[in-house]
């Protein structure tokens, strides 16, 4: 798994166990990163949504809670932009059969929002196979030009 | 910190009152718990005031349609008070907020009750 180039900082690269206790504290980590990357409070909220999903993929859906497999969070990032990388060890998933949750018939359904919200949140949203297995969701997100 | 939650009666309308954040874990469910108990005591018209909800993630949006269709289908009204931007843009991307009727002020809403 490869996330950061020379000239980006690097902000987290840490593990985390299958437990929600672990989506509280990465969504931290992110958004303490994204703050000190100087992102506004608009945008803060906007990356940690996406990524407190993205989280609550690798944990429930990835690894389904599972106590031997592992989360593992990059975060980095240049002047304007911030990189997010998120990977679990789960059976993988393949998103083009993800129903479309602004479908009529979906719209009442209890879950299914989690890719969408990301993708409203994040400039960038590639969600690819890890190696050896599990599923590796990179979201990028470029601050935002004042007028 | 997670969702905190007050219910009340106001004529026949019973305001849910929470606080906090609604995601996945405990913060759902003590939601759907709280629901599940006024609708054993018989109360189907529900008010939930979200003014003090700073935050719900996918998980919170499932939790207030499971709670809606759950009203709904026994018949009952649940209707939405007190949205902060944030929340009202999360229902107006999921195309929720023409499922649901959403009021700013609580004497409106409990006027519009039948």
């Amino acid at each position: 798994m490869q996330l950061r180039e020379e000239s980006e900082k690097e902000y987290v690269n840490q593990q985390f166990e299958s437990t929600l206790d672990s989506v509280d504290r990465a969504e931290s980590l992110i958004m303490s990163a994204a703050e000190a990357a100087g992102f506004d409070e608009d945008d803060l909220h906007k990356i940690g949504m996406a990524a407190r999903e993205c989280m609550v993929n690798a944990v429930v859906h990835g690894n389904r809670y599972n106590a031997n497999k592992k989360v593992h969070l990059q975060v980095s990032g240049g002047d304007d932009y911030i990189k997010i990388l998120i990977a679990d060890q789960g059976e993988g998933f393949d998103i083009a059969k993800l129903p479309d949750p602004l479908a009529e018939e979906n719209l009442l359904r209890h879950s299914g929002r989690g890719i969408f919200l990301i993708r409203a949140f994040m400039d960038e949203v590639d969600v690819r196979p890890a190696s050896p297995h599990g599923t590796e969701v990179l979201l990028v997100k470029k601050k935002s030009v004042s007028e | 910190m997670s969702v905190k939650l007050n219910s009340r009666q106001v004529g026949d309308v019973t305001v849910l009152d929470l606080a906090g954040r609604i995601t996945l874990g405990e913060g759902s469910s003590t939601m759907r718990d709280a629901l599940k108990e006024v609708l054993a005591q018989g109360h189907n018209k529900i008010l939930l005031n979200l003014s003090e909800v700073s935050y719900i993630d996918s998980s919170g949006i499932g939790e207030l349609v499971s709670a809606f269709t759950t009203v709904t289908n026994q018949g009952g009204q649940l209707k939405l008070n007190g949205l902060n931007k944030r929340v009202k843009d999360l229902l107006q991307i999921t195309k929720l907020y023409t499922v649901f009727e959403v009021f700013d002020e609580e004497s409106t809403a409990m006027r519009s009750y039948k």
